[in-house]
C-alpha cells in the first residue's frame, strides 16, 4: 500500500484505486444513499476497512460504505499540512535563560492522521506560535531529548534526561523544563530527584491533561507556571508543576518523590502524598508554601548519578495473591522487589515461603503502602513481623513507585544488600520524611455540610 | 435609494433586492440522559454549589489554519465562569472526564429525522470538534456530527433543500457578560439537539417564517423532540445581491423573524449604499487612512460623565480619526439603528468594553463633548471637516484594543458587509456577535472512534417513522376530528396512539382526540406545573373508556389526578354503574324529589336527571342516564 491511500485496506483501497481517488482528491462520490461531495482524508489505521473518510464542504467528516459506492468524479486535490506557526523565539539580554527539554506527551500536540490520535510536537518556534507570554517570562531554549508517550518513558529516558540536565546546569541556565507525558510523570520525577542531586536551579516537571489542540488545554498555562519557575523561583529542586484546582487560576509546584497522579482525566490530577506541596505559582507570583526546600545556587556543582537496575518491580498485593507471583520474579532473576501492601504493610501467609526465598537469592524486597497516605508499620502485627523476619525492609513513608525508582537506582549502585538498605532508608530528596502534617492527609469528601459549604465558599 | 418600510415590502422588493435566506434550525431530542455523558437532560437550576474559572486560546485547525473567530475571541480575552450545580452536570461537561459513548437513542432520533427529510444517510459518523472560543461550552468546542445530507421538504409548489442533519450537544446559557468576565450555567449543557441547515432558498421573510414553522412541525410529529421556552432555537441566515451571508443567531420565536430578516436585508442594502458613498469620497480599501492616539490629557475636564467618570477612575482615552468619514456614522443601517452601532457593537465584544455609551463620535457633537473639547480632539489629531472622531475609553489596553477595532470596522466600511454572526435582538434589529466562523474550526475528535450506521439499523428505526404531518391534517380532516384539535394532534407525540385507537380500537375519532390533545391542553392552563401524560397512561385511559370502564364524564377527573401526579389504574376506577344499580339509584332519587315540592315542577326531570348523575358521575356514560330517565342522549364532550 502507498502513501497514495494512506490508512485505506482491502475494499476501501480497491474502490479508492478503481477510481484513482488518491488521499487528498477533491471528490464526488455516488453511493446507494446518494451523493457525498468532499475531500478524501487519510483512513485511521485502527479504522475498519470498509469505509472511505470524507471531509465535506462543511467541515465536516463524514464515512462513506466502500461497498455502496456506485462512482467517484476526482475534481483536484487540496492536501492539508498541519503546522503551528513558527516564530523565532525573541532573545532579551536581560531576561534568564531557560531550557525546556522535551520527552513527548501532550504538552504540545498534533493530530495524526495514521492513527487518528494526537502525536506530540515540539519547537521553540512552534511553542512561541501558540504560546508567546513566554517570551516575557525568559529566553527559552529547546531540545527535543525523545517523542514518546510517557509510558514509553523508561532507564534509557530516565539516564539520558538526567544527563542532559548535568549538561544544562554546566551550560549555565538558570532552569530547565521538562514536558513530559503526564502518566509517569511522578515516576521521572523520583527517579531525577535521585539521579540529578544537588541541582543549583530549579528542575520543572510539566504537561498537560488536556492536549494542546484544544482551545480549554491546561497546556499552555502550565507550560507558563513552569516556564516561571524555573526562571525565577528559588527553589532548586526537582518538581511537578501542574494545575491546583480545575480552573484556569493557579498551578502548584509538588517534590519530585512526594507527587502522584491521582485522577485519569481531572486536570487537577497531580496531589503531594502525605505532605503539603512546596509553593503555588500563577502567572503573576510564586507563594512558597514551606520553606524547607534547597535554595537556588549561584555554583553549577551538580552531581549526576545515572546507576539504574533494570531487574526491579512492584508487586501490588492483592488477596489470594498466589506466590508464584513471587515465584516467577524470582526464576527470572529480579534483583529487587518493592510490595505495595495492605494497611501498615502486609501480605498473605502462602507468599512466605516464596519471601524466604526471595531472600536466599539475595533479592532485596522493599514493603510500601497501597493506602498510598501513611507509613510502613510492620510490628503492629504479628504478620508484620514475620515477614520482617524474612526479610522485607518497611519503607517507611516512601510511595510504591518512588521506592520502585530507587530501590532500581540503589540497586544499580551495589550488590551488597546492606549497602542497598542504607541507600535505601536515607532520605534523598524528601522520599522518606520523618513525620506526616496533619494537613498532609486531606481528601475532602463530598456530600459532608461543612465540605460543602466550604466549596461553595471558595468558588473556583 | 432607501429601503421601502416592512409593511409595505412586496415580494417583488424582496427579488430586486436579491433577498435570500436559508435557515438552521436547532432542536433539542426528548432523551432522558445528554449525549456524550449519563447526567440527566432537561433538568433546569438557576442554583449552583460550585464556580469553575478558565480561559480559551484558539487552536489551528485540521488543515492547519486559525480560524477568523477563534483569533478574534482571544483579543477579548474573557474570564469565564461556569456555574454547576451536581445534579445536572458531571466532569464530562466541565472538560475533566473524557466524552462517553455516544446516546444511542439521541442517535436513533437523528436517523429517524434524517429519513423524513429524506436525507442521504452516512454510513459511518466522525464526531467532529467545532470551535466556540466564546466559552459557552467549557471544551472549546462542540461535539457535533452529520447523520444525513441532501434532504428536502415540499413547500408552496417546490421543495426546500435540506443540507445536512447535524446530531451535536447543547451549550450553556449565559447568566451575564460584563467587562472581561462572562458567566455561564451549565444545566443545558451536553444535551443532544439536531441541527437542520436548509440552503438558502427562501426568498421573502414570510417564506422564511414559514418553512420554519413546518421544520418545526415536521419534527415535533416524531414525538421524540422537546418542546417548550429554549428547546428550539433558528439561526437564520440572510444575504442579498452583492451582500455577504449573515447568520442572525438564536431568534427564539418564529414570529420575529420577518421583521429580523427585513431589517438584516436593509442593513446589508444601507451599508453597501454606504460603501459606494464613501467611493464616490474617494476612500477605498487601498485609500483608507485612519490613525489612533491616546487623548485624555485633552478631556481631564471634561463634562460628559461617561469619559469623566471613567478618567476618574484610571481610564484612558483613545481617539480614531476616520478620514473622509464626515456625517458616515450617522449613516442608517436598520430601523432607527446608524453605521455608529456597527462599531460600537465591534468595540463592546472585541475589546469588552461592556458599559454603554462605550464610543462617541464627532458625527453626533452634541450631548457629548463641548465645542472647544471637540476643537481640541480636531487640532490634537489633525483632522479636517471631511474626517471623523471617534472615542473611545478604558483600561489602557482596551483603549487601545477599542481604538484598533474601531479602525478594522471603518475599513471594512469600504468593502461592503463583514461576514459575522448576528444577535437578534428584541426591537427586530440585530446587532454584532462574532466574526462568522468558517469550516476552519472543524476539527476530528480524536476522543471518539467512527460509529458505523448499520442497514439493520435504519430499516428497524424506518417502521417507527411517522407519517409526515401534512399527510395526517389531511386524513383528520376527513375522518371528522374536530378542526380546532387538527393541527394540535397532526404533531402530537399521541398522534400513533389517536390512530391505533381509531382504527384498532375502533374509538370515534373525537372522543379520541378530545381525550389525547383537548383535555391535556385544558388542564395545563390549569395547573402549573403538571406532571406530564405519558404514552402508557394515555393507553390505558383510552382503553378503559373503550371498555366501558371510565365513562366520558370520569375522563377529566381522571387526568386531573395524574396531572396532580397520581398513578393511573384501572382498578382504582370505582366500579362502572350496572343497569340494575341505575334503575335502583333513579327510583330512589325519584321518591325523593317526589317528596319534595319544587319550585319548577316542569323541570323535575332535569333535577332528577342531576340527582341521579351526582351519584354515578364517571361511573357510567351521561347519555344512557338520560336515556333511562326519558331525556334525549346529548353528543357532548364531557
Amino acid at each position: 500500500m502507498t502513501d497514495d491511500y494512506r490508512g485505506y485496506r482491502a475494499e476501501a483501497l480497491d474502490v479508492l484505486r478503481q477510481y484513482a481517488a488518491r488521499v487528498w482528491s477533491d471528490v464526488e462520490v455516488r453511493t446507494e444513499s446518494g451523493t457525498f461531495t468532499g475531500i478524501v482524508l487519510p483512513r485511521s489505521e485502527t479504522a475498519d476497512a470498509r469505509h472511505i473518510v470524507l471531509k465535506l464542504r462543511s467541515g465536516y467528516n463524514v464515512g462513506v460504505a466502500a461497498a455502496s459506492v456506485r462512482g467517484i468524479v476526482v475534481h483536484g486535490r487540496k492536501e492539508a499540512h498541519y503546522k503551528i506557526p513558527e516564530k523565532d523565539f525573541p532573545f532579551d539580554p536581560r531576561k534568564p535563560r531557560v531550557k525546556l527539554l522535551g520527552t513527548g506527551g501532550t504538552i504540545a500536540s498534533r493530530l495524526d492522521y495514521r492513527t487518528g490520535a494526537v502525536i506530540p510536537a515540539f519547537s521553540p518556534g512552534e511553542l512561541y506560535g501558540s504560546v508567546p507570554e513566554l517570551a516575557d517570562i525568559c529566553n527559552l531554549e529547546t531540545e527535543k531529548l525523545y517523542g514518546v508517550f510517557s509510558e514509553n518513558m523508561g532507564p534509557e529516558q530516565w539516564i539520558g534526561t538526567a544527563r542532559a540536565i548535568g549538561r544544562e546546569i554546566e551550560k549555565g541556565v538558570q532552569g530547565i523544563v521538562i514536558g513530559h507525558g503526564t502518566d509517569t510523570m511522578h515516576h521521572t520525577a523520583a527517579i531525577l530527584s535521585f539521579m540529578v542531586q544537588n541541582s543549583p536551579v530549579p528542575i520543572v516537571m510539566v504537561g498537560s491533561q488536556r492536549s494542546s489542540d484544544r482551545p480549554s488545554s491546561d497546556a499552555a498555562l502550565n507550560l507558563m507556571h513552569s516556564v516561571k519557575t524555573a526562571a525565577e523561583s528559588d527553589i532548586a529542586e526537582i518538581m511537578v508543576c501542574m494545575f491546583g484546582p480545575t480552573s484556569d487560576v493557579y498551578g502548584l509546584l509538588h517534590r519530585g518523590t512526594r507527587v502522584r497522579k491521582m485522577h485519569s482525566s481531572y486536570r487537577s490530577t497531580f496531589r503531594t502524598i502525605g505532605d503539603i506541596p512546596l509553593a503555588m505559582v500563577s502567572r503573576e507570583k510564586i507563594t512558597p508554601l514551606r520553606q524547607d526546600y534547597r535554595r537556588r545556587r549561584k555554583d553549577r556543582r551538580v552531581v549526576i548519578n545515572t546507576a539504574f537496575e533494570e531487574k526491579v518491580a512492584i508487586v501490588y498485593y492483592y488477596p489470594n495473591m498466589k506466590p508464584d507471583i513471587i515465584d516467577s520474579l524470582i526464576d527470572n532473576h529480579y534483583r529487587g522487589i518493592v510490595i505495595a501492601g495492605t494497611g501498615l504493610g502486609h501480605v498473605n501467609k502462602p507468599l512466605y515461603p516464596s519471601l524466604k526465598r526471595a531472600r536466599e537469592n539475595n533479592i532485596a524486597v522493599y514493603m510500601t503502602v497501597q493506602t498510598l497516605w501513611g507509613y510502613v508499620q510492620m510490628y503492629v502485627y504479628d504478620t508484620g513481623r514475620d515477614m520482617m523476619e524474612l526479610g522485607v525492609v518497611p519503607g517507611a513513608n516512601m510511595l510504591p513507585e518512588v521506592a520502585y525508582v530507587k530501590l532500581g537506582w540503589a540497586l544499580g549502585q551495589t550488590d551488597d544488600l546492606q549497602k542497598v538498605r542504607e541507600i535505601m532508608m536515607t532520605p534523598i530528596a524528601g522520599e522518606i520524611t520523618e513525620r506526616e502534617p496533619s494537613n498532609g492527609y486531606l481528601i475532602f469528601q463530598g456530600g459532608i455540610p461543612e465540605v460543602e459549604e466550604f466549596i461553595s465558599r471558595y468558588r473556583r | 435609494m432607501a429601503i421601502k418600510p416592512f409593511s409595505e415590502m412586496t415580494g417583488s422588493d424582496y427579488a430586486a433586492l436579491g433577498f435570500r435566506s436559508g435557515l438552521e434550525i436547532h432542536q433539542q431530542l426528548l432523551t432522558a440522559k445528554k449525549l456524550f455523558c449519563r447526567c440527566p437532560a432537561g433538568r433546569y437550576s438557576d442554583v449552583f454549589d460550585a464556580e469553575i474559572l478558565r480561559h480559551m486560546r484558539p487552536t489551528l485547525s485540521e488543515l492547519g489554519e486559525y480560524d477568523g473567530t477563534a483569533l478574534m475571541e482571544f483579543k477579548t480575552r474573557k474570564e469565564i465562569i461556569y456555574r454547576i450545580h451536581r445534579d445536572t452536570v458531571c466532569t464530562y461537561e466541565m472538560d475533566d472526564t473524557p466524552p462517553f459513548e455516544l446516546n444511542g437513542d439521541a442517535l436513533d432520533i437523528a436517523l429517524g429525522i434524517g429519513m423524513l427529510y429524506g436525507c442521504s444517510m452516512v454510513d459511518e459518523i466522525h464526531i467532529a470538534r467545532k470551535q466556540y472560543l466564546d466559552g459557552s461550552i467549557p471544551t472549546g468546542f462542540q461535539r457535533t456530527t452529520i447523520v444525513g445530507v441532501d434532504g428536502s421538504i415540499p413547500y408552496k409548489d417546490r421543495r426546500v433543500s435540506i443540507v445536512q442533519l447535524g446530531l451535536e450537544e447543547d451549550a450553556c446559557r449565559e447568566v451575564s457578560d460584563a467587562g472581561h468576565r462572562r458567566i455561564y450555567l451549565t444545566d443545558r449543557l451536553g444535551m443532544p439537539l439536531i441541527e437542520t441547515v436548509t440552503a438558502p432558498e427562501m426568498r421573502t421573510p414570510e417564506e422564511v417564517a414559514e418553512v420554519a414553522e413546518i421544520l418545526r412541525r415536521l419534527v415535533r410529529s416524531t414525538g421524540n423532540v422537546r418542546t417548550g421556552g429554549g428547546a428550539a432555537r433558528q439561526d437564520v441566515n440572510v444575504s442579498i445581491t452583492e451582500g455577504t451571508r449573515i447568520e442572525i443567531k438564536g431568534v427564539p420565536r418564529i414570529p420575529d423573524i420577518p421583521l429580523l430578516t427585513y431589517n438584516e436585508a436593509m442593513r446589508q442594502h444601507n451599508l453597501l449604499r454606504l460603501r459606494d458613498e464613501l467611493a464616490r469620497r474617494g476612500v477605498t480599501r487601498e485609500t483608507f487612512s485612519c490613525k489612533h492616539d491616546p487623548v485624555t490629557k485633552n478631556l481631564r475636564k471634561t463634562r460628559f460623565q461617561p469619559i469623566r467618570n471613567a478618567i476618574a477612575e484610571g481610564a484612558v482615552v483613545q481617539c480614531v480619526l476616520l478620514r473622509g468619514f464626515h456625517g458616515l456614522l450617522r449613516w442608517q443601517t436598520q430601523t432607527d439603528t446608524f453605521f455608529s452601532r456597527e462599531i460600537s457593537d465591534r468595540v463592546r465584544v472585541v475589546a469588552c468594553l461592556t458599559t454603554l455609551p462605550n464610543i462617541i463620535h464627532s458625527d453626533s457633537p452634541s450631548e457629548t463633548l463641548s465645542s472647544p473639547e471637540w476643537q481640541s480632539l480636531r487640532k490634537t489629531m489633525g483632522a479636517t471637516d471631511d474626517d471623523t472622531l471617534v472615542a473611545v475609553w478604558g483600561t489602557p489596553q482596551d483603549a487601545v484594543t477599542g481604538a484598533m477595532e474601531v479602525e478594522i470596522r471603518a475599513r471594512e466600511a469600504t468593502t461592503g458587509i463583514p461576514s459575522e454572526t448576528r444577535q437578534a435582538l428584541r426591537d427586530g434589529t440585530n446587532g454584532f456577535e462574532r466574526i462568522l466562523p468558517g469550516p476552519n474550526r472543524m476539527y476530528p475528535d480524536t476522543d471518539l472512534p467512527p460509529l458505523p450506521i448499520t442497514r439493520q439499523r435504519l430499516e428497524r428505526l424506518k417502521a417507527t417513522i411517522p407519517t409526515p404531518y401534512w399527510e395526517r391534517e389531511r386524513r383528520y380532516r376527513e375522518m371528522g376530528v374536530p378542526r380546532d384539535l387538527i393541527v394540535r394532534l397532526s404533531t402530537s407525540p399521541f398522534a400513533g396512539l389517536f390512530d391505533k385507537a381509531t382504527t384498532e380500537w375502533h374509538m370515534r375519532p373525537t372522543l379520541a382526540a378530545v381525550i389525547l390533545i383537548h383535555l391535556p391542553l385544558r388542564i395545563r392552563t390549569q395547573i402549573r406545573q403538571a406532571t406530564e401524560f405519558t404514552q402508557a397512561t394515555m393507553q390505558e385511559i383510552l382503553l378503559a373508556v373503550r371498555d366501558g370502564a371510565l365513562a366520558k364524564e370520569g375522563i377529566l377527573p381522571v387526568l386531573l389526578r395524574v396531572a396532580g401526579g397520581a398513578p393511573f389504574s384501572r382498578d382504582s376506577l370505582p366500579p362502572p354503574c350496572s343497569a340494575e344499580e341505575l334503575r335502583s339509584v333513579r327510583e330512589e332519587c325519584a321518591s325523593r324529589i317526589a317528596a319534595i315540592r319544587l319550585h319548577h315542577p316542569d323541570r323535575a326531570t332535569a333535577v332528577l336527571m342531576g340527582e341521579v348523575m351526582r351519584r354515578v358521575r364517571g361511573r357510567i356514560d351521561g347519555g344512557k342516564v338520560a336515556q333511562g330517565i326519558g331525556l334525549p342522549a346529548r353528543e357532548a364532550r364531557p
